[in-house]
């Protein structure tokens, strides 16, 4: 087989940006966050994304704003660098390059030119101890420079960035790791260590999580695991230091900030409430609850005006000083797993996967931003611990994108199953998806399969579950009485009891093939006859798939026992099978192609074949590693034209996969990469100039005088071009109005000026008519 | 920060018919006036003219009632003995009936004595009809025979003696004068035709018949007897179509509606039933209170008039379309009208500043204390809820909140004596036993410590514990049926091979 290099593997947006704390810009118009590997800057305003900061090559651990100029920005990243930049352009100025991997970075107003970060005391990834060191950045134009200077400033401390703070100024920064608090005082060069009792006998967990200073009083706040919040005073001393303590939370504090001005503290947890704490006057505090997920890190804009909340499902909440949200950045929800598959939405072509807890999410590929979140278990979600909460487990469209059915379930730990079957209906007039039939405990157990037939003439949804039947359900039309049209079962059917796991339509809707354990039954959805079997054992049917357009004679299924088999369906007989641990099995809906995500020592490849050729299309060695779970052939807005047959199979779709570690990534051929980059190009034409609102203005102005000017030239009206050099007007424009002389003075002055050295006797005589005219 | 999602109240499927087209049409009737006869009322027919009075046979009379009176607007006395079949000409002057006396009287509607006496029957007459050219009579009698009179010279034009038992119903073409349909007790039905001497149709009915009815087309007829209801496709030689069997009882009468799209049937087990004449299923059936002789629809459906044994006359009127809005009683007091505009017809100017107010949404009583996490308080005010769906949705949600046992924990005799009060009202409902089932586990592992201290909630408690026990039983009888109908309906299936393309190698 070939390896073909014209295609290439790329991330596909998706990131996290809840991982680092983001930074609000001190006038408070940005935010900046990390995400994957560039720096994203938002607007606070408008929720958009103004520039994408690329450049790193491993993941952003860290962003911080310059102290020396507030309109730069550093950031930390794995790969080992500190990258300076110009936020507002998005422009890299300066890469300082450390080569450790950088954890965290720390500034301080007080350390110009001194930078603190956590790296790993050995220069190992696997290291378990870490280190704060403060790195002197070297003075030197250049635009990549080797750092070698660092000086440990802490010892073993922990590798979260709330961990640490800086005090009053940068006059002392704390750190806190397990039940040690440590103080360390610049001016002293002394680190004073403070540690609490382990409650852990009592059954309390009372470790440090995170950290806070205030900004102009010597006082600590600490967050504890058990929910806690210690404020310590008096701490430049060893023996003779004090704390008190607040308690609100009832699971573990995970951020704490103090306001700029130190008059109030922030803290938040995994009961996705914003708790603030007035400072001197604890038992006075504001809520604001249901923020949607657990509180990661909270951070406050330098003037105060605005905080904003990074939480657990990948968002940002920006939210005004007197409380109350004005904007929500989302990314891409990722839990740690995709209960449901990937899908696409008919209608808006926005990739659809479970979200939040009890959501199903509309994310749009081409934009990298989710459109919205369509409420499925429709809940109160509680915020707790240990609380078995309803999952969407199952989602699926038909054709047209009219219907939309989902599966949620909960399952407790001393009562049974609970299984909701829903299905939606599509509002032209709202253009958001109505809920319209719930079904209760649609199977006894586990709906392991779910899809519509993709006829135009009914409209028939079939489950399997691991109950052992199969369920048709239909679209009851109740035109004589005065309901609704809602679903309701219309046929149960099974096989020898066994569990069906799989199930499949053909293109036209015509037959259906459910995979029972080692037998494929392939039955009519018009009359519910089963109309043959077919098996290949040994080995479960993990996967089934109808060949399309050209090859829907085909079916195809693959099985756990290493085999990937076509029947013949005019024949009943097995066309082909190959010995291969096919993952996943995924066709495309507007080609004839297939594509069979493989497993092999620990990596994944990729073959894309038709049913019909016996050598595939296209192959991938060594995808990825791990398995790949979940993949989807989404359709593109141009179609491309490569004639090269390796990338014809991605003209009119793209294909899309999660890999173990959650990343999205697709496919990207050479003419969609030149296509983009003439796209760039194509803006860096006038680059000379940037393009401020003042220069749309007036450079447009400026571009029709000189249009203007063009027609004008003709030779009655030919003028000499002033001479806009002369001493005289540059003295009368530069100096200043009051020391000016008396403009009687200067008109004669100004005239003389004017007029044209050594040029035809008429233009002269035209300038002393001028000169007549003018009084004085 | 979204908004807090209240408790969601399952919705229980409606047991019971549904709610169709039919349903709506045939209960848009007022409450029923009620009339009190002489004695069984054997016939209603309606007048074809335009106040469509009608002619009620009862006893020795026969009234005449108007379309909104309860009291009859004319009387016809003159009768020896039980007058029957007492009905109008097409063009609503005349009137015949039958009558137990075995003479046929003939009355003009204004006037008071019989025009026409036609004797020659020898026993009861019980059908007596007008042809559809108004000329002449038919009349069928107890003495197994039917005669065609002619009205003007009052003579006996044929006679019929092909039955063999009593003739109790009868009906004329409204096409054809000279075809007409007779039912007898002998269980036949024959079709005559006035210009031969023998009947040209027989049908059997299988029972003694006791209504025929043609159907507008007059290509299918209706007969009613025993308790069966039957059609016969009159074109295809008396062929029978269909056979209908929804009473219980003997049918007694049947009856179209104004448009002939539905069949209304009634009967001696006191329901009348409503066909659709499309598919011939019930969409729609009316008890009284006893057995029904006679029933007949005003024209256009306007009114239903039932005439049962025991003498009383019901007459249902359609409800016109005022009194279609609601019941009528005291108008609710409204606001006044300036509440409502109080400040909504003020129209910004062009630099004001809109400042919008947010929707308060409005939270029942319990999903306030759930909001606040008040667990206890919101199982309490649950309680106080009358619906029993409401509650279940409560501990339900509590249940998923993991606090269940903290809200059932830690009450005194009263409060623990409501909340198993209602677990013995609702805990073998099968819609919410899955829930009350692990409320009533809990509570009995909460409070099985303080048995004994209580005698209100220990009686409470026995007889939980004997509803459970009844239901246990109930269900494993069920099950017993259950298994017993799968054996049933599994040696009733045909076993079918399927082919597979492994079984044709071996």
């Amino acid at each position: 087989m070939v390896e073909h290099t014209g295609i290439r593997v790329v991330h596909r947006g998706g990131s996290k940006i809840n991982f680092r704390e983001p930074v609000i810009t001190s006038d408070s118009r940005f935010l900046l966050c990390g995400s994957g590997e560039s720096v994203k800057v938002y607007s606070t305003s408008t929720e958009e994304c103004v520039h994408d900061l690329q450049g790193h090559t491993d993941l952003v651990t860290g962003v911080v704003l310059n102290p020396s100029n507030h309109l730069q920005a550093y950031s930390c990243s794995a790969d080992g660098t500190v990258r300076l930049w110009d936020f507002t352009d998005g422009i890299l100025i300066k890469t300082f390059i450390i080569r450790y991997h950088i954890f965290s970075i720390h500034v301080s107003e007080k350390h110009v030119g001194v930078l603190f970060v956590v790296v790993p005391m050995a220069n190992e990834k696997g290291s378990e101890l870490f280190q704060l060191v403060a790195v002197h950045l070297p003075r030197s134009g250049d635009p990549e420079v080797e750092v070698g200077e660092l000086s440990a400033v802490l010892c073993d401390v922990s590798p979260n960035p709330g961990a640490v703070s800086f005090g009053t100024g940068g006059e002392y920064i704390a750190a806190a790791k397990g039940l040690q608090l440590e103080v360390f005082f610049f001016k002293k060069q002394k680190s004073y260590r403070f540690s609490l009792k382990s409650g852990m006998n009592k059954g309390i967990n009372n470790s440090f999580t995170c950290i806070s200073c205030h900004p102009k009083e010597d006082c600590i706040a600490t967050g504890h695991a058990d929910g806690k919040i210690r404020l310590w005073r008096n701490f430049n001393q060893k023996k003779e230091y004090t704390y008190s303590t607040l308690h609100w939370h009832h699971n573990a504090v995970n951020t704490l900030r103090f306001t700029p001005e130190g008059t109030n503290l922030l803290s938040g947890g995994i009961e996705s409430v914003l708790v603030q704490w007035r400072y001197t006057q604890e038992n006075q505090k504001d809520f604001l609850p249901r923020l949607g997920a657990a509180i990661t890190h909270i951070a406050v804009s330098p003037d105060g005006s605005l905080f904003c909340t990074s939480h657990a499902d990948n968002k940002i909440t920006i939210i005004l000083s007197s409380v109350k949200v004005s904007a929500i950045i989302q990314g891409l929800v990722k839990d740690d797993c995709v209960r449901t598959d990937l899908m696409i939405d008919p209608r808006s072509k926005a990739l659809v996967l479970n979200g939040k807890p009890g959501h199903l999410q509309f994310y749009s590929l081409h934009r990298d931003k989710q459109l919205y979140n369509l409420d499925i278990v429709q809940q109160e979600y509680i915020h707790e611990q240990g609380v078995d909460q309803f999952q969407v487990v199952k989602a699926a469209f038909d054709t047209h994108g009219d219907w939309l059915a989902t599966v949620e379930e909960r399952r407790q730990k001393s009562s049974e199953l609970e299984i909701n079957l829903k299905l939606w209906s599509y509002d032209e007039q709202t253009q958001s998806f109505v809920l319209n039939t719930t079904v209760t405990a649609p199977h006894e157990d586990q709906i392991t399969a779910m899809c519509f037939s993709p006829s135009p003439e009914t409209t028939l949804l079939v489950t399997t579950s691991l109950d052992g039947h199969f369920k048709a359900w239909l679209l009851a039309d109740h035109s004589d009485t005065e309901e609704s049209a809602s679903w309701s079962c219309d046929f149960v059917g099974g096989y020898h009891l066994l569990k069906p796991g799989c199930c499949c339509f053909s293109a036209d809707g015509s037959l259906l093939a459910f995979g029972f354990q080692e037998v494929v039954t392939v039955w009519s959805p018009t009359s519910w006859e089963l109309l043959t079997t077919l098996s290949q054992p040994p080995g479960a049917v993990r996967d089934l798939c109808f060949g399309r357009l050209s090859c829907s004679k085909y079916l195809l299924g693959t099985s756990t026992k290493n085999q990937l088999c076509c029947w013949n369906l005019l024949t009943c007989s097995l066309e082909w099978n190959t010995p291969m641990d096919v993952s996943l099995l995924q066709a495309d809906p507007f080609s004839e192609n297939m594509a069979a995500f493989c497993s092999q020592s620990g990596s994944t490849d990729l073959f894309v074949f038709k049913p019909s050729e016996p050598r595939p299309l296209f192959s991938k060695k060594a995808l990825c590693t791990g398995k790949v779970e979940r993949a989807i052939f989404a359709p593109r807005d141009q179609m491309l034209e490569s004639s090269e047959e390796y990338s014809q199979w991605l003209n009119r779709s793209q294909l899309y996969f999660l890999t173990q570690h959650m990343d999205l990534m697709t496919f990207s051929t050479k003419t969609e990469e030149d296509r983009l980059l003439a796209s760039s190009k194509q803006l860096m034409v006038d680059d000379s100039v940037a393009i401020t609102p003042f220069y749309l203005l007036l450079g447009r102005h400026k571009q029709q005088q000189q249009e203007k000017q063009e027609l004008l030239t003709n030779p009655l009206a030919e003028r000499t071009p002033l001479p806009q050099g002369s001493i005289a007007i540059k003295e009368l424009l530069d100096t200043p109005a009051h020391v000016l002389p008396s403009a009687s003075f200067l008109c004669s002055m100004f005239v003389r000026s004017l007029l044209v050295s050594s040029s035809s006797a008429s233009c002269q005589d035209a300038m002393l008519t001028w000169g007549m005219l003018l009084p004085g | 920060m979204a908004s807090f999602k209240p408790t969601k109240i399952q919705i229980y499927p409606q047991l019971g018919a549904k709610v169709t087209q039919d349903t709506l049409y045939w209960k848009n009737y007022k409450a029923p006036v009620q009339v009190k006869e002489f004695g069984a009322i054997t016939n209603i027919d309606f007048s074809p003219l335009a106040p469509h009075n009608y002619a009620v046979t009862a006893s020795t009379r026969i009234h005449i009632y108007g379309p909104f009176s309860q009291e009859p607007v004319k009387t016809f006395t003159r009768f020896k003995d039980t007058a029957y079949s007492g009905r109008f000409r097409s063009d609503g002057q005349l009137l015949v009936a039958g009558c137990e006396d075995s003479v046929v009287r003939l009355f003009d509607v204004s006037g008071k004595v019989a025009l026409r006496m036609f004797k020659g029957h020898t026993k009861a007459v019980h059908v007596a009809d007008f042809t559809s050219d108004c000329y002449h009579i038919l009349t069928c009698s107890d003495d197994y025979t039917c005669c065609l009179w002619d009205i003007p010279n009052s003579t006996e034009l044929t006679k019929y003696k092909e039955h063999s038992d009593y003739i109790r119903c009868g009906a004329t073409s409204k096409l054809n004068k000279d075809l007409f349909v007779t039912g007898s007790y002998d269980h036949t039905l024959k079709m005559f035709d006035a210009r031969v001497q023998k009947s040209v149709m027989t049908m059997d009915h299988n029972h003694p018949v006791e209504s025929v009815l043609f159907y507008p087309s007059e290509g299918l007829l209706v007969s009613a007897g025993g308790r069966y209801v039957k059609v016969w496709d009159l074109l295809k030689r008396g062929q029978p179509l269909v056979s209908l069997k929804n009473h219980h009882k003997t049918v007694t009468c049947l009856c179209l509606s104004g448009n002939g799209q539905r069949l209304l049937s009634a009967s001696l087990d006191r329901h009348v039933k409503v066909y659709n004449t499309t598919n011939y299923k019930v969409v729609h059936s009316f008890d009284y209170t006893a057995s029904i002789l006679s029933l007949a629809l005003a024209p256009e459906d306007e009114s239903v008039v039932v005439g049962m044994t025991n003498g009383i006359l019901s007459i249902k009127h359609r409800k016109t379309s005022e009194e279609k809005q609601g019941p009528t009683g005291q108008p609710r007091r409204q606001p006044v009208f300036r509440v409502f505009v109080k400040g909504r017809n003020c129209v910004p100017k062009q630099d004001d500043f809109l400042v919008s107010k947010s929707a308060k949404s409005h939270l029942a009583k319990y999903d306030k204390q759930l909001k606040r996490f008040n667990v206890s308080k919101a199982l309490d005010t649950a309680l106080e809820n009358r619906k029993p769906e409401i509650t279940v949705a409560v501990i339900k949600e509590l249940d998923r909140r993991g606090t269940l046992k903290n809200a059932l924990a830690g009450r005194d005799e009263q409060n623990l004596s409501q909340l198993v009060n209602f677990l013995i009202g609702n805990v073998v409902d099968p819609r919410f036993a899955p829930v009350l089932v692990t409320a009533t586990e809990m509570i009995l592992d909460i409070y099985k410590a303080v048995v004994g201290q209580s005698s209100v909630v220990d009686r409470q408690l026995v007889r939980l514990q004997e509803l459970v026990e009844r239901e246990i039983d109930y269900q494993q009888d069920l099950l017993e049926v259950l298994g017993m109908l799968d054996t049933l309906f599994a040696s009733t299936l045909p076993r079918k091979e399927v082919p597979c393309p492994g079984n044709t190698q071996l």
